[in-house]
This record gives C-alpha cells, structure tokens and sequence, in this order.
C-alpha cells in the first residue's frame, strides 16, 4: 500500500528487522509467512477480522477531544484516540484478535505469548476462550508479582501461565522461554508475538493489524482544517500502539511524528529503556534493532514504572523511522508519566495506563509549543485500572 | 588443510563418528577451561565445541542457559573466550576447536574483526545459532577465506528447498538438530526415524554429518554413532562439570565420562 515505508522480501526495513533465528524455526516462519499473505489476500479472512473489530473489540474507538487538558497546557488542542475503551482495555486486542484468526486459520490449536504489563497476555487469553483454543503464556516472576491482578484475569479466562525465572525475570526473558516453548511444540502452537518486533514476518503483521488505530483517526480528522492532525504521539516500548497510528501517515508529511521513551528514573541514570536514545543496533529475538547492551553485546535490565515500556529493544520499523528522520524519538521519565497519569484523571475523568501517560506527558510539553488552531492527536493506548496498586505503592498506600 | 576437514577424514577412514563435546568457555571457570578442554581430548575428544556465553541464549536449555549465565557473571568476553583458545593452543595444535554462540556480541565487536581474531587464536569453525544462511551472505564467503569453516545447522522442521540452500553455503559439518526443542531437551530418540532424516541430508550434501541436541548418555551416542559423522555431547557434560567444586576431581570425571562415550562409539 505505501510502498517506499514496506519491508523487502526478506523482511528488512533499512538495515534492521530480518530473521535471526535457529534453524528450526525458519521452516515455520515460511509458513507463518505464507499463511499470512493468503490472510491478507482472503476477502473472507479480511472480512472476519473486520467483523471482529467491530463487534467483540467494539471499534471504531473515539477520537476525544481533551478541552480541559488542552486548556491546561495552554496551546494546541489536543485529541485522545480512546484505545483504552477497548475490550480488555488496550490496543493489544487488535493485534491478538488478528493473530488468533490467522492461527485458527493454519489449523494450529494453542496459543502462546509472553507478557510484560500483562495486557498482551489478557488480550491473548481472551481470543484464545473466544475461538476455543489452549492458551499459555509466558511472564517473568518479577513481572508477576507486580501485575498480580493481571495474572488471575488471564487464569480466570482459562490460560496458564508460566513464571519465567531465567535472566532478569522480565518481558524480555518471557519471549525468550516463549520462543523456546514454540520450538519445541512447533506443530501445534502458534505464537502470539504482542509487539512490533521479532522475526518477520511479524515485524509487518503486528503493524497491519494494529494499523486500524491510524486508519480510523484519518478518517476521524476529515473535519480538522487540514484534514489530519499536525502533530501525533504515542509511547513506544515495542511500538506497537505507536506504529498503528503513525503507519497511515507516513508518507503525509506535513503530520508530525513523536514517539515517546520509557526513561525510567532518568536517561543518564542506567535505569531506563531509552532503546533508541541510549541504545545501539543490535541483534535480538529475531530480529536487528537497537537495543540497550553492553559494551561486549550482552542484553542489560531496563526500567521503567510502567511494564509495558520495559524493554530493552524496540520494533526494527521504529529503527528504521528513526534513522530516516521521520519520527521523532524523545523520553519521558518516571515522575513525568506520573504526573500526567494524575492529570489526565483528574482533569477529564479518565484515567490512563502508564504506557499512555509517557505520551501524554510529552503531548501535554508539545501542545505548550504549538498554536490554539493545531491539532495533536495522543494515542491513549491503554486504561489505567491496572496500574493503581503501582501508583499506591509509589505513593505510599496500601491497598 | 583445515583442522575439522582433516580430522573428519580420519575418523571416516577409521570408520567411526567423531566425538565432539561442548563445553561452556569461563565454565566452570575462567582458568580451568583450557585444562577441562586438554582433559576432554585426554578422554577421546576428537574436536572441541567452545561455547561463548551470551544473556538471550533462546536456543539453549536451562542447563546451558545457567552455565552461560555463571560465566558471564564471571566477566567472559569474547577476548575472554579467544585467550582461553590460545592458551589451549600451547600445548594442542592439532585438536579442531569449533566456537559456538550467538550473533549479537560478535556483531558489536565487528565480524570481520572477531573472524581475524578467531583464526589468529587457533579456531576452525564457527556456527552462530541465531545467523541462518539468508543473512551470512556477506559473512560466510569472508569466513571461507580465512579458513574458518561456517558449520551449519539442518532440523527436523528444515524443508528440502531449505536444505538445498544449506547445502551450498555449509563447509566442514552440517550440524543435525536432532529434535524439536532446545539444547539438553529429554526426548526418546526415535531411530529409525533419525536414520532416514540423516540418510535424506546425505542425498544432498557430500560433507559429513553431525548429531547434536539431547545425546545425554552413553547409549544414545552408540545409536548415533552407527548413523552419523559426529556426535555431539553438550548439556550433559556442561551439567558435570558443574556438578562439583573440585577441579581435579571434576575434570577426572568428565575425562572418565568421555573415554566411556569414545568406547561405546566404537574406538579402538
């Protein structure tokens, strides 16, 4: 469809993407590629999958204008597309419901994925109920114990879940023990990558599916003065809810693009997952990218209050936009996303996941610079309600 | 001639399997590899697979992932690995070493720098997990030049057109996975099966053939030896060696361990 911002065959945007993987998974790879294109092609497949969006993930989500946030920044007028009200409440939905078709499609019978916040893990527990599959999913014990509320959700829909102990306990060791589980039961599982990562072709397939966040806020901004919105601004662990808004306005130049950092407790701090600020191209899960290393290539441990950001990589597309120039790539800090995930609660009565109060907080700084008649649209792309033990812990309660 | 090619040949013309065990570089420690290495060919080793820890090792089981992990934590680099190497060259010339490992850390150090390095140190082969021939096309022809053979895998899952591409690319060994899984998985062999697989590569390729991934006891390497070119020992023994604290005794057993595995396999 737009074809100067597509991979080539063999799923390389840029230098970055490709398939960097043991030489069993290369054959199911092929095949994962294979089924996908059919998928893509398959008015019926096509048409199942827009069904599903529109009656079990409640899509369209509204394009919501934040006045009183707007006023408070004191500057552009500033647009929240509502992921957050979603089934399961993120935008990870869109790309499991798609996953979950094209799995069912290739007559695979269980599902596994890894998940850091959870919310990838929810979304993939609950298209695995919805189509009557087996489901596991992999999550580091650190990870566990501060998404316990998470955890039981995913048991309750019916999933197992497997703490990962190995590494450093967290998202990035989950899609390893993920990557190893398929290995080894390769027949009958499909694997569920959440993000915008790993090897191609889901790099791709990730952004297609999450692409109907951009598509529709297109269609949404027909009545602004330019017909888009000026700027836009999305969080970015993985990408994934960043790179399906920003897909359909790639090759619109004249929208700019922000794509917003976890920088933990600072970016000087060591404790943080800048990838692409602090970060150097690497190769990791499949795929080239930049990633947060030493200086001999080993991984390092990130942080950041929010799980969902909390990786030490980032989508080899992201890489690539980066090194273009097309995206901007800025962090904000813990204390920051805080601050906004406060804001956005008490100012509009919603209250946003700390993956989306990273963008905000950046939203909130650039909408200060921008003039009262442009419009900057924030990816909301999760609800807070997950996040409220962290944020009483951080602040002292008990709950 | 390449010390993999030449060593192949003459366990072909004895008419037995190579005996290839893996040992993790800086496990169980940084000064004892070079000697668990000279004990290993003591044993009957007759080349030397040389792991090069890395954090994300996705297609390794958790006894490598945690003997990966203890040499990190002991500071093992590269370097650390390439000096290990060279110290084991002092005293053995003529043992073939293979490096394995993981893209990543040899990609920051720059390829063509830790291919130099390699060569310099005395490697003969290296097979990276994570780099499949689609993207070595830069990197195999410049290894072949300096004589460190690319060794590459071939699974259970790998298809003909696949094989067809291996084939071409693949110097020294092809390296058989010889299940669907990780390194060190339990799994009952299914021989029969493993024979026309093994007999299937051969149609395509003219160098010998390895069998790796879950050959953990004496037996299942006797099986293996009857099918195929090598056979290749690693959670196993990486599993003995840290099984004990004291280095004598460890690298006596593991020597133990392998001249049963060399006996079993047919040497005289």
């Amino acid at each position: 469809m737009i074809s100067m911002f597509e991979p080539d065959a063999k799923g390389h945007f840029g230098n970055y993407g490709g398939r960097f993987v043991p030489e069993t998974l290369m054959a199911p790879l092929q095949e994962l590629e294979t089924a996908y294109r059919h998928f893509q092609r398959s008015p019926e497949m096509q048409g199942a999958f827009r069904s599903a969006l529109a009656h079990y993930v409640g899509r369209p989500s509204p394009l919501y204008e934040a006045r009183r946030l707007s006023e408070y920044a004191g500057g552009a007028r500033i647009l929240l597309k509502r992921e957050d009200l979603l089934h399961t409440g993120a935008h990870k939905i869109n790309n499991a419901v798609g996953q979950a078709l094209l799995a069912k499609s290739m007559g695979k019978t269980r599902l596994i994925a890894e998940t850091g916040a959870g919310q990838h893990g929810v979304a993939t527990s609950t298209v695995a109920a919805w189509l009557g599959m087996e489901c596991c999913i992999f999550m580091g014990t650190r990870d566990i114990e501060r998404q316990k509320v998470n955890v039981y959700r995913m048991r309750l829909l019916g999933a197992q879940v497997i703490p990962v102990t190995s590494g450093s306990a967290t998202l990035k060791d989950a899609m390893n023990e993920a990557m190893r589980d398929w290995v080894t039961q390769i027949d009958h599982t499909y694997y569920l990558v959440g993000t915008v990562a790993g090897p191609h072709p889901y790099p791709e397939m990730v952004r297609n599916f999450q692409s109907v966040i951009g598509e529709e806020v297109r269609d949404q901004s027909q009545i602004m003065p330019l017909g888009h919105p000026d700027a836009m601004v999305a969080c970015i662990g993985g990408g994934s809810n960043a790179i399906g808004l920003f897909y359909p306005f790639l090759e619109t130049k004249a929208v700019a693009l922000y794509g917003v950092e976890a920088a933990g407790e600072g970016i000087e701090s060591q404790r943080h997952a800048a990838s692409i600020a602090m970060g150097r191209s690497g190769v990791l899960h499949g795929n080239r990218t930049y990633l947060l290393q030493t200086e001999g290539g080993q991984i390092i441990e990130t942080h950041s209050i929010s799980a969902g950001l909390d990786y030490p990589g980032v989508g080899p597309e992201h890489a690539w936009l980066h090194d273009v120039g097309r995206v901007h790539y800025v962090s904000i800090d813990d204390e920051e996303a805080l601050a906004s995930f406060h804001r956005l609660t008490r100012l509009e009565g919603i209250m946003p996941a700390l993956e989306s109060a990273h963008a905000l907080a950046y939203a909130e700084r650039l909408a200060a610079d921008m003039a009262p008649h442009q419009t900057l649209v924030v990816n909301l792309s999760g609800r807070g309600d997950k996040d409220i033990t962290t944020v009483s812990t951080r602040e002292g309660l008990e709950l | 001639m390449n010390r993999i090619t030449k060593r192949l040949q003459e366990t072909r013309s004895a008419g037995r399997a190579a005996l290839v065990p893996y040992l993790m570089a800086g496990d169980p420690g940084i000064a004892s590899t070079a000697r668990a290495m000279h004990a290993l060919v003591e044993g009957g080793a007759d080349l030397i697979e040389l792991g090069m820890p890395f954090s994300d090792p996705i297609a390794d089981g958790p006894v490598i992932q945690a003997a990966a992990g203890r040499a990190l934590s002991r500071g093992v680099s590269l370097d650390t690995v390439l000096d290990i190497l060279v110290e084991f060259r002092i005293h053995d010339s003529s043992t073939p070493v293979l490096l394995m490992g993981y893209l990543n850390p040899i990609e920051q150090m720059g390829w063509r720098r830790f291919v130099d390095a390699s060569v310099d140190a005395g490697a003969d082969g290296l097979l990276l997990v994570d780099l499949p021939p689609e993207e070595a096309e830069e990197m195999y022809p410049y290894m072949q030049n300096c004589d460190l053979l690319p060794i590459s895998l071939v699974a259970p899952t790998t298809d003909e057109n696949r094989l067809r591409l291996i084939a071409g690319v693949a110097r020294g060994f092809i390296y058989y996975i010889a299940v669907k899984g990780i390194t060190g998985a339990a799994h009952d062999f299914d021989m029969n099966q493993l024979q026309s697989r093994i007999e299937w590569i051969r149609r395509h390729v003219d160098i010998p053939i390895g069998i790796g991934f879950g050959v953990r006891n004496a037996d299942i390497a006797a099986q293996c030896a009857r099918v195929a070119d090598l056979v290749i020992v690693g959670s196993a023994l990486v599993e003995l060696l840290a099984s004990q604290k004291d280095e004598t005794v460890v690298l006596q057993t593991a020597q133990n361990w392998i001249s049963e595995l060399s006996l079993v396999m047919g040497r005289e």
